[in-house]
Protein backbone atom coordinates (compact mmCIF):
# COMPACT_ATOMS: atom_id res chain seq x y z
CA UNK A 1 0.00 0.00 0.00
CA UNK A 2 1.68 3.56 -0.86
CA UNK A 3 -1.19 5.71 -0.34
CA UNK A 4 0.03 6.55 3.50
CA UNK A 5 2.54 8.60 1.71
CA UNK A 6 0.70 10.55 -0.79
CA UNK A 7 -1.65 11.25 2.66
CA UNK A 8 0.93 13.10 4.07
CA UNK A 9 0.97 16.53 3.59
CA UNK A 10 4.08 16.65 5.38
CA UNK A 11 6.50 13.62 6.84
CA UNK A 12 9.36 14.11 8.59
CA UNK A 13 12.38 11.28 8.05
CA UNK A 14 15.15 10.98 10.53
CA UNK A 15 15.79 14.35 11.63
CA UNK A 16 18.88 15.45 13.96
CA UNK A 17 19.02 18.56 14.80
CA UNK A 18 22.12 20.00 17.52
CA UNK A 19 22.95 23.52 19.33
CA UNK A 20 25.98 23.23 19.75
CA UNK A 21 26.55 20.41 22.28
CA UNK A 22 22.96 20.35 22.75
CA UNK A 23 21.07 17.43 21.09
CA UNK A 24 17.85 19.17 20.74
CA UNK A 25 16.14 16.37 17.65
CA UNK A 26 16.84 12.98 17.61
CA UNK A 27 15.78 10.88 14.78
CA UNK A 28 12.85 12.03 14.76
CA UNK A 29 10.40 11.16 11.88
CA UNK A 30 6.55 11.89 12.03
CA UNK A 31 4.06 11.75 9.36
CA UNK A 32 1.45 14.44 9.33
CA UNK A 33 -1.72 13.56 7.43
CA UNK A 34 -3.11 15.93 4.79
CA UNK A 35 -6.22 17.94 5.39
CA UNK A 36 -5.66 17.05 9.66
CA UNK A 37 -4.68 19.07 12.40
CA UNK A 38 -1.81 17.80 14.11
CA UNK A 39 -0.57 18.72 17.56
CA UNK A 40 2.96 18.83 19.22
CA UNK A 41 2.39 18.35 22.37
CA UNK A 42 5.47 18.32 25.09
CA UNK A 43 6.83 20.01 27.96
CA UNK A 44 9.26 23.43 27.33
CA UNK A 45 12.69 22.27 26.00
CA UNK A 46 11.31 19.28 24.12
CA UNK A 47 12.39 21.02 20.65
CA UNK A 48 8.75 21.21 19.55
CA UNK A 49 9.10 24.97 18.12
CA UNK A 50 12.20 23.31 16.65
CA UNK A 51 10.73 20.66 14.13
CA UNK A 52 8.21 23.45 13.18
CA UNK A 53 10.84 25.60 12.24
CA UNK A 54 12.54 22.70 10.40
CA UNK A 55 9.73 22.41 8.50
CA UNK A 56 9.08 25.89 7.73
CA UNK A 57 12.91 26.23 6.13
CA UNK A 58 13.43 28.38 8.95
CA UNK A 59 16.05 26.47 10.50
CA UNK A 60 18.01 24.12 8.77
CA UNK A 61 18.53 19.96 9.79
CA UNK A 62 21.79 18.68 10.41
CA UNK A 63 20.30 15.58 9.11
CA UNK A 64 17.78 13.68 7.45
CA UNK A 65 14.69 15.41 5.62
CA UNK A 66 10.82 16.89 5.58
CA UNK A 67 9.07 16.22 2.74
CA UNK A 68 5.99 18.71 2.27
CA UNK A 69 3.77 17.29 -0.55
CA UNK A 70 6.51 14.76 -1.79
CA UNK A 71 9.18 17.15 -2.19
CA UNK A 72 11.90 17.74 -0.13
CA UNK A 73 11.81 20.82 2.15
CA UNK A 74 15.78 22.95 1.70
CA UNK A 75 14.11 26.31 2.70
CA UNK A 76 10.27 28.58 3.19
CA UNK A 77 8.03 27.50 0.21
CA UNK A 78 4.88 28.92 -1.22
CA UNK A 79 3.23 25.80 -0.02
CA UNK A 80 3.39 26.50 3.75
CA UNK A 81 2.44 29.73 6.17
CA UNK A 82 3.44 30.30 9.21
CA UNK A 83 1.65 31.81 12.36
CA UNK A 84 3.69 33.19 14.84
CA UNK A 85 3.59 32.75 18.76
CA UNK A 86 4.53 36.76 19.11
CA UNK A 87 2.57 37.70 16.40
CA UNK A 88 5.38 39.21 14.07
CA UNK A 89 3.38 42.05 12.93
CA UNK A 90 4.50 45.33 11.64
CA UNK A 91 3.94 48.14 13.85
CA UNK A 92 4.40 50.65 11.05
CA UNK A 93 1.73 48.95 9.07
CA UNK A 94 -1.90 49.28 8.98
CA UNK A 95 -3.92 45.80 9.86
CA UNK A 96 -4.46 45.32 6.04
CA UNK A 97 -0.91 45.68 4.97
CA UNK A 98 -0.32 43.74 7.30
CA UNK A 99 -2.42 40.88 5.90
CA UNK A 100 -1.22 41.30 2.59
CA UNK A 101 2.22 41.24 3.48
CA UNK A 102 2.98 37.92 2.57
CA UNK A 103 1.53 38.42 -1.19
CA UNK A 104 3.23 41.70 -1.44
CA UNK A 105 6.17 39.72 -1.31
CA UNK A 106 5.18 37.85 -3.64
CA UNK A 107 5.02 40.40 -6.15
CA UNK A 108 0.87 40.68 -6.56
CA UNK A 109 -0.45 43.89 -7.31
CA UNK A 110 -1.33 46.24 -4.95
CA UNK A 111 -5.10 46.09 -5.45
CA UNK A 112 -5.46 42.56 -6.30
CA UNK A 113 -3.80 41.62 -2.80
CA UNK A 114 -5.62 44.07 -0.85
CA UNK A 115 -8.94 42.62 -2.11
CA UNK A 116 -7.55 39.03 -1.03
CA UNK A 117 -6.58 40.57 2.49
CA UNK A 118 -9.66 42.33 3.18
CA UNK A 119 -11.91 38.77 2.64
CA UNK A 120 -9.59 36.93 5.37
CA UNK A 121 -10.21 39.89 7.58
CA UNK A 122 -14.16 39.54 7.36
CA UNK A 123 -13.03 35.88 7.88
CA UNK A 124 -11.36 36.53 10.82
CA UNK A 125 -13.78 38.93 12.23
CA UNK A 126 -11.65 41.71 11.66
CA UNK A 127 -14.15 43.83 9.59
CA UNK A 128 -14.20 47.68 10.28
CA UNK A 129 -10.55 47.26 12.08
CA UNK A 130 -8.25 47.27 8.26
CA UNK A 131 -6.30 50.94 8.83
CA UNK A 132 -6.01 49.66 12.74
CA UNK A 133 -2.20 49.55 13.57
CA UNK A 134 -1.11 46.71 15.92
CA UNK A 135 -0.92 48.91 19.06
CA UNK A 136 -4.26 49.93 18.63
CA UNK A 137 -5.78 45.82 18.47
CA UNK A 138 -6.22 43.79 21.65
CA UNK A 139 -3.64 40.80 21.74
CA UNK A 140 -6.49 38.38 20.37
CA UNK A 141 -6.98 40.69 17.86
CA UNK A 142 -3.10 41.08 16.80
CA UNK A 143 -3.52 37.37 16.41
CA UNK A 144 -6.23 37.57 14.32
CA UNK A 145 -4.15 39.53 11.79
CA UNK A 146 -1.40 37.01 12.35
CA UNK A 147 -4.15 34.44 11.28
CA UNK A 148 -5.16 36.47 8.00
CA UNK A 149 -1.98 36.78 6.82
CA UNK A 150 -1.04 33.19 7.01
CA UNK A 151 -4.52 32.42 5.40
CA UNK A 152 -4.17 34.89 2.37
CA UNK A 153 -1.03 33.37 1.05
CA UNK A 154 -3.34 30.40 0.30
CA UNK A 155 -0.42 27.80 1.40
CA UNK A 156 -1.53 24.07 1.73
CA UNK A 157 -0.02 23.88 5.22
CA UNK A 158 -0.30 26.37 8.48
CA UNK A 159 2.42 26.10 10.76
CA UNK A 160 1.46 27.38 14.10
CA UNK A 161 3.72 28.19 16.98
CA UNK A 162 1.75 28.36 20.07
CA UNK A 163 -0.44 30.87 18.14
CA UNK A 164 -2.67 31.10 21.42
CA UNK A 165 -0.43 31.01 24.30
CA UNK A 166 -0.09 34.89 24.34
CA UNK A 167 -4.18 35.86 24.48
CA UNK A 168 -6.16 35.75 27.42
CA UNK A 169 -8.16 32.58 28.05
CA UNK A 170 -11.67 33.53 27.30
CA UNK A 171 -10.01 34.30 23.55
CA UNK A 172 -8.38 31.20 23.35
CA UNK A 173 -11.50 29.27 24.00
CA UNK A 174 -13.19 31.48 21.18
CA UNK A 175 -10.10 30.79 18.80
CA UNK A 176 -9.80 27.01 19.41
CA UNK A 177 -13.69 26.83 18.98
CA UNK A 178 -12.73 28.72 15.94
CA UNK A 179 -10.08 26.41 14.64
CA UNK A 180 -12.28 23.34 14.73
CA UNK A 181 -14.55 25.22 12.07
CA UNK A 182 -11.12 26.59 10.20
CA UNK A 183 -9.85 22.97 9.84
CA UNK A 184 -13.41 21.78 8.61
CA UNK A 185 -13.61 24.11 6.17
CA UNK A 186 -10.50 24.78 4.83
CA UNK A 187 -8.75 21.96 3.78
CA UNK A 188 -5.29 22.46 4.91
CA UNK A 189 -3.74 21.04 6.47
CA UNK A 190 -2.30 22.19 10.20
CA UNK A 191 0.37 21.62 12.36
CA UNK A 192 0.31 23.06 15.68
CA UNK A 193 2.76 23.58 18.81
CA UNK A 194 1.10 23.86 21.90
CA UNK A 195 2.07 22.84 25.25
CA UNK A 196 -1.44 22.42 26.51
CA UNK A 197 -2.78 19.50 27.19
CA UNK A 198 -6.74 20.42 26.82
CA UNK A 199 -5.80 22.83 24.07
CA UNK A 200 -4.22 20.00 22.18
CA UNK A 201 -7.37 17.43 22.83
CA UNK A 202 -9.59 19.65 22.16
CA UNK A 203 -8.35 21.13 18.16
CA UNK A 204 -6.53 17.89 17.15
CA UNK A 205 -7.27 14.79 14.98
CA UNK A 206 -3.72 13.97 15.66
CA UNK A 207 -1.53 14.58 19.14
CA UNK A 208 1.78 13.65 18.93
CA UNK A 209 3.83 13.64 21.79
CA UNK A 210 6.97 14.95 21.96
CA UNK A 211 9.54 13.87 24.95
CA UNK A 212 12.56 16.17 25.55
CA UNK A 213 15.95 15.20 26.26
CA UNK A 214 16.53 13.95 23.36
CA UNK A 215 13.79 14.73 21.78
CA UNK A 216 11.40 11.93 20.32
CA UNK A 217 7.98 11.36 19.48
CA UNK A 218 7.08 9.14 22.39
CA UNK A 219 3.39 8.70 21.55
CA UNK A 220 0.64 9.46 18.94
CA UNK A 221 -2.86 9.57 19.83
CA UNK A 222 -5.68 10.18 17.91
CA UNK A 223 -8.89 10.78 19.41
CA UNK A 224 -12.04 9.05 17.93
CA UNK A 225 -15.36 9.54 19.47
CA UNK A 226 -16.18 13.25 19.83
CA UNK A 227 -14.09 14.68 16.59
CA UNK A 228 -17.82 15.14 14.67
CA UNK A 229 -19.36 16.50 17.80
CA UNK A 230 -20.98 20.32 18.60
CA UNK A 231 -17.71 22.68 19.69
CA UNK A 232 -19.88 23.09 22.97
CA UNK A 233 -19.76 19.14 24.39
CA UNK A 234 -16.37 18.38 23.50
CA UNK A 235 -15.08 19.77 26.91
CA UNK A 236 -17.78 17.49 28.64
CA UNK A 237 -17.46 14.16 26.26
CA UNK A 238 -15.55 11.23 28.34
CA UNK A 239 -13.19 10.45 25.94
CA UNK A 240 -11.59 13.91 26.23
CA UNK A 241 -11.21 13.85 29.44
CA UNK A 242 -10.03 10.28 29.46
CA UNK A 243 -7.38 11.34 27.38
CA UNK A 244 -6.32 14.58 29.06
CA UNK A 245 -5.74 12.51 31.95
CA UNK A 246 -3.88 9.85 29.97
CA UNK A 247 -1.83 12.46 28.39
CA UNK A 248 -0.88 14.06 31.95
CA UNK A 249 0.34 11.12 33.13
CA UNK A 250 2.82 10.57 30.58
CA UNK A 251 3.98 13.83 30.93
CA UNK A 252 4.12 14.35 34.44
CA UNK A 253 7.41 12.94 35.13
CA UNK A 254 9.00 15.11 32.88
CA UNK A 255 8.03 18.07 34.17
CA UNK A 256 10.20 19.75 37.31
CA UNK B 1 -9.05 69.27 21.12
CA UNK B 2 -8.44 69.64 25.14
CA UNK B 3 -5.08 67.87 25.31
CA UNK B 4 -3.97 69.36 22.04
CA UNK B 5 -4.94 73.00 23.76
CA UNK B 6 -3.18 72.00 27.17
CA UNK B 7 0.37 70.75 24.99
CA UNK B 8 0.22 74.47 23.54
CA UNK B 9 -0.33 76.06 26.60
CA UNK B 10 2.23 74.06 28.80
CA UNK B 11 4.88 74.95 25.67
CA UNK B 12 4.11 78.72 25.83
CA UNK B 13 4.80 78.92 29.67
CA UNK B 14 7.42 76.84 29.69
CA UNK B 15 8.60 79.54 26.67
CA UNK B 16 7.63 82.94 29.26
CA UNK B 17 9.44 81.35 31.97
CA UNK B 18 12.45 80.81 30.08
CA UNK B 19 12.86 84.25 28.35
CA UNK B 20 11.22 85.53 32.37
CA UNK B 21 14.39 84.14 33.45
CA UNK B 22 16.43 85.53 30.76
CA UNK B 23 15.07 88.86 31.40
CA UNK B 24 15.60 88.69 35.29
CA UNK B 25 18.58 87.77 35.09
CA UNK B 26 20.08 90.17 32.76
CA UNK B 27 18.51 93.18 34.94
CA UNK B 28 19.85 91.92 38.02
CA UNK B 29 22.51 91.79 35.60
CA UNK B 30 24.40 88.44 35.88
CA UNK B 31 27.30 90.02 34.23
CA UNK B 32 27.46 92.96 32.25
CA UNK B 33 28.36 91.33 29.47
CA UNK B 34 25.15 89.07 29.65
CA UNK B 35 21.81 91.65 27.94
CA UNK B 36 18.35 91.16 29.23
CA UNK B 37 16.02 89.40 26.85
CA UNK B 38 14.51 92.48 25.40
CA UNK B 39 17.50 94.30 24.41
CA UNK B 40 18.46 90.51 22.76
CA UNK B 41 14.91 90.85 20.98
CA UNK B 42 15.64 94.47 19.97
CA UNK B 43 19.09 93.43 18.64
CA UNK B 44 17.45 90.70 16.62
CA UNK B 45 15.11 92.74 15.03
CA UNK B 46 17.56 95.27 13.79
CA UNK B 47 19.72 92.40 12.71
CA UNK B 48 16.95 90.90 10.52
CA UNK B 49 15.83 94.93 9.15
CA UNK B 50 19.13 95.83 7.66
CA UNK B 51 19.01 92.10 5.97
CA UNK B 52 22.76 91.19 8.02
CA UNK B 53 21.02 88.04 9.42
CA UNK B 54 19.98 86.73 6.22
CA UNK B 55 23.43 87.20 4.63
CA UNK B 56 24.68 84.94 7.38
CA UNK B 57 22.77 82.69 7.45
CA UNK B 58 22.80 82.40 3.52
CA UNK B 59 26.82 81.59 4.65
CA UNK B 60 26.10 79.43 7.81
CA UNK B 61 23.58 76.82 6.24
CA UNK B 62 25.89 76.16 3.37
CA UNK B 63 28.48 73.70 5.56
CA UNK B 64 25.59 72.81 7.65
CA UNK B 65 22.71 72.13 5.03
CA UNK B 66 25.76 70.01 3.24
CA UNK B 67 27.34 68.21 6.18
CA UNK B 68 23.60 67.46 7.20
CA UNK B 69 22.98 65.88 3.76
CA UNK B 70 26.09 64.03 3.84
CA UNK B 71 25.93 62.50 7.65
CA UNK B 72 22.28 61.42 7.05
CA UNK B 73 22.97 59.85 3.71
CA UNK B 74 26.08 58.10 4.86
CA UNK B 75 25.20 58.21 8.16
CA UNK B 76 22.68 55.81 7.71
CA UNK B 77 23.87 53.33 5.23
CA UNK B 78 27.39 52.97 6.86
CA UNK B 79 24.85 52.25 10.22
CA UNK B 80 23.44 49.96 8.37
CA UNK B 81 25.78 48.30 6.47
CA UNK B 82 27.52 47.79 10.50
CA UNK B 83 24.05 46.70 11.96
CA UNK B 84 24.04 43.83 9.09
CA UNK B 85 27.70 42.45 8.90
CA UNK B 86 29.59 41.67 12.02
CA UNK B 87 33.01 42.19 10.08
CA UNK B 88 32.22 45.19 9.02
CA UNK B 89 31.22 46.10 12.42
CA UNK B 90 34.25 45.55 14.14
CA UNK B 91 36.03 46.80 10.97
CA UNK B 92 34.74 50.46 11.59
CA UNK B 93 32.81 50.90 14.49
CA UNK B 94 35.83 52.07 16.38
CA UNK B 95 36.34 54.98 13.96
CA UNK B 96 33.02 56.42 14.79
CA UNK B 97 33.54 55.84 18.43
CA UNK B 98 36.76 57.71 18.25
CA UNK B 99 34.72 60.56 16.21
CA UNK B 100 32.37 60.89 19.00
CA UNK B 101 34.57 61.20 21.39
CA UNK B 102 37.44 63.03 19.97
CA UNK B 103 37.78 66.94 21.46
CA UNK B 104 36.93 68.35 17.83
CA UNK B 105 37.96 71.87 18.71
CA UNK B 106 41.38 70.97 19.03
CA UNK B 107 41.65 68.75 15.78
CA UNK B 108 40.31 71.90 13.82
CA UNK B 109 43.43 73.59 13.56
CA UNK B 110 44.33 70.25 11.44
CA UNK B 111 41.54 70.14 9.41
CA UNK B 112 42.35 73.18 8.06
CA UNK B 113 45.86 72.29 7.64
CA UNK B 114 44.88 69.62 5.25
CA UNK B 115 41.79 71.30 3.95
CA UNK B 116 42.83 74.95 4.30
CA UNK B 117 39.81 77.91 5.53
CA UNK B 118 37.01 77.19 2.89
CA UNK B 119 33.89 75.20 2.68
CA UNK B 120 35.63 71.93 2.72
CA UNK B 121 36.96 72.02 6.22
CA UNK B 122 33.67 73.17 7.75
CA UNK B 123 31.99 70.75 5.96
CA UNK B 124 34.52 68.01 7.74
CA UNK B 125 33.68 69.74 10.72
CA UNK B 126 29.43 69.34 10.55
CA UNK B 127 30.24 65.56 9.47
CA UNK B 128 32.58 65.26 12.57
CA UNK B 129 30.08 66.21 15.28
CA UNK B 130 26.76 64.94 13.18
CA UNK B 131 27.93 61.29 11.81
CA UNK B 132 28.96 59.23 14.73
CA UNK B 133 25.66 59.53 16.22
CA UNK B 134 23.33 58.66 13.45
CA UNK B 135 26.23 56.03 12.46
CA UNK B 136 25.90 54.10 15.49
CA UNK B 137 21.85 55.03 16.40
CA UNK B 138 20.87 53.13 13.18
CA UNK B 139 23.55 49.99 13.40
CA UNK B 140 22.34 49.35 17.02
CA UNK B 141 18.86 50.11 15.43
CA UNK B 142 19.60 47.41 12.60
CA UNK B 143 20.95 44.88 14.89
CA UNK B 144 17.87 44.60 17.24
CA UNK B 145 15.74 44.35 14.90
CA UNK B 146 12.63 41.71 16.72
CA UNK B 147 13.87 37.98 15.33
CA UNK B 148 11.00 36.92 14.96
CA UNK B 149 9.94 40.08 12.24
CA UNK B 150 12.98 38.57 10.38
CA UNK B 151 11.80 35.25 10.42
CA UNK B 152 7.92 35.93 9.45
CA UNK B 153 9.48 38.00 6.24
CA UNK B 154 11.92 34.94 5.43
CA UNK B 155 8.84 32.65 6.41
CA UNK B 156 6.60 34.54 3.58
CA UNK B 157 9.23 34.32 0.74
CA UNK B 158 11.07 37.38 1.54
CA UNK B 159 13.85 38.23 -0.30
CA UNK B 160 17.06 39.26 1.54
CA UNK B 161 16.20 42.84 -0.09
CA UNK B 162 12.56 42.45 1.08
CA UNK B 163 13.43 42.06 4.43
CA UNK B 164 15.96 44.79 4.62
CA UNK B 165 13.98 47.61 3.04
CA UNK B 166 10.73 46.30 4.19
CA UNK B 167 10.92 45.22 7.85
CA UNK B 168 14.92 46.06 8.95
CA UNK B 169 14.93 49.76 8.17
CA UNK B 170 10.95 50.59 9.18
CA UNK B 171 12.16 48.93 12.03
CA UNK B 172 14.84 50.46 13.26
CA UNK B 173 13.39 53.70 12.00
CA UNK B 174 12.18 55.65 14.94
CA UNK B 175 15.87 54.97 16.68
CA UNK B 176 17.31 56.51 13.28
CA UNK B 177 15.02 58.94 13.67
CA UNK B 178 16.17 59.86 17.26
CA UNK B 179 19.91 59.69 16.17
CA UNK B 180 19.36 61.53 13.06
CA UNK B 181 17.87 64.39 15.66
CA UNK B 182 21.07 64.32 17.75
CA UNK B 183 23.13 63.71 14.90
CA UNK B 184 21.38 67.47 13.64
CA UNK B 185 21.52 69.08 16.39
CA UNK B 186 25.19 68.12 17.30
CA UNK B 187 25.63 69.39 13.24
CA UNK B 188 23.95 72.97 14.45
CA UNK B 189 26.77 72.91 17.11
CA UNK B 190 29.17 71.57 14.19
CA UNK B 191 28.48 74.50 12.16
CA UNK B 192 28.97 77.82 14.39
CA UNK B 193 32.35 75.64 15.59
CA UNK B 194 33.95 75.78 12.54
CA UNK B 195 32.91 79.68 12.01
CA UNK B 196 34.60 80.51 14.85
CA UNK B 197 37.11 78.34 15.23
CA UNK B 198 38.39 78.71 11.20
CA UNK B 199 36.76 81.83 9.59
CA UNK B 200 34.25 84.34 10.88
CA UNK B 201 31.92 83.92 8.39
CA UNK B 202 28.23 84.07 8.70
CA UNK B 203 26.37 83.64 11.81
CA UNK B 204 29.67 82.68 13.79
CA UNK B 205 30.81 86.07 12.58
CA UNK B 206 27.77 87.91 13.75
CA UNK B 207 29.28 86.59 17.00
CA UNK B 208 32.83 86.57 17.02
CA UNK B 209 32.21 90.48 16.01
CA UNK B 210 29.88 91.92 18.72
CA UNK B 211 31.47 90.48 21.34
CA UNK B 212 34.56 91.97 19.84
CA UNK B 213 32.91 95.46 20.08
CA UNK B 214 30.80 94.68 22.95
CA UNK B 215 27.67 94.74 21.52
CA UNK B 216 26.48 91.96 23.10
CA UNK B 217 22.56 92.03 22.64
CA UNK B 218 23.59 91.30 19.00
CA UNK B 219 25.89 88.40 20.30
CA UNK B 220 22.71 86.67 21.89
CA UNK B 221 20.44 87.62 19.11
CA UNK B 222 22.57 85.44 16.69
CA UNK B 223 23.08 82.68 19.13
CA UNK B 224 19.64 82.48 19.96
CA UNK B 225 18.75 82.54 16.41
CA UNK B 226 20.52 79.24 15.57
CA UNK B 227 18.88 77.40 18.55
CA UNK B 228 15.68 78.42 16.95
CA UNK B 229 16.47 77.45 13.88
CA UNK B 230 17.71 73.75 15.14
CA UNK B 231 14.08 73.58 17.21
CA UNK B 232 12.42 74.39 13.75
CA UNK B 233 14.30 71.68 12.39
CA UNK B 234 14.09 69.28 14.59
CA UNK B 235 10.16 69.78 14.42
CA UNK B 236 10.04 69.45 11.05
CA UNK B 237 12.00 65.98 11.09
CA UNK B 238 9.95 64.56 13.62
CA UNK B 239 7.00 65.57 11.46
CA UNK B 240 8.53 63.74 8.60
CA UNK B 241 8.81 60.93 11.10
CA UNK B 242 5.03 60.67 11.78
CA UNK B 243 4.34 61.27 8.23
CA UNK B 244 6.76 58.78 6.94
CA UNK B 245 5.89 55.09 9.70
CA UNK B 246 2.46 56.50 11.33
CA UNK B 247 1.85 53.20 13.52
CA UNK B 248 5.63 53.29 15.23
CA UNK B 249 4.24 56.78 16.96
CA UNK B 250 2.25 55.28 19.66
CA UNK B 251 1.89 58.77 21.12
CA UNK B 252 1.08 62.39 19.43
CA UNK B 253 3.93 63.73 17.93
CA UNK B 254 4.72 67.13 19.29
CA UNK B 255 4.60 70.55 18.47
Amino acid sequence: MNTTITENAVAVRNVYKNYGDVEALRDLSLDFPKGQLTSLLGPSGCGKTTLLKIIAGLLPANSGEVLVNGQPVSGPGPDRAFVFQDFALMPWASTIRNVAFGLELRGVAKSEREAVAEKYIAAVGLKGFENSYPHELSGGMRQRVGLARALSVNAEVLLMDEPFSAVDEQTRRKFQEDLLGLVQNENKTFLFVTHSIEEAVYVSDQVAILLPRPSRVSEIIRPQGFRNKDVDSIRRDPEYLDLVDKIWASLRSYVE
Amino acid sequence: MFTRHRAVILKLCSAIFMFGAWEIAGRIPVSFAFPTFFESLAAFWVLIMDGSMFRAYAETLKPLVIGVLISGFFGIAIGLWIGLNRAFDWLVSPIFVVMQTAPLAALIPLLVMAYGIGLTSKVFVVCIMAMPVIVLNTAGAVRNTSVSLIEMGKAFLGTRRDIILKIILPSASPVIFAGLRLGVSAGFIGAILAELKITPTGVGDIISYSRSIADYPSMYAAIASIIVLAVLFLNLLERLEGFLFKGNRKTLVSD
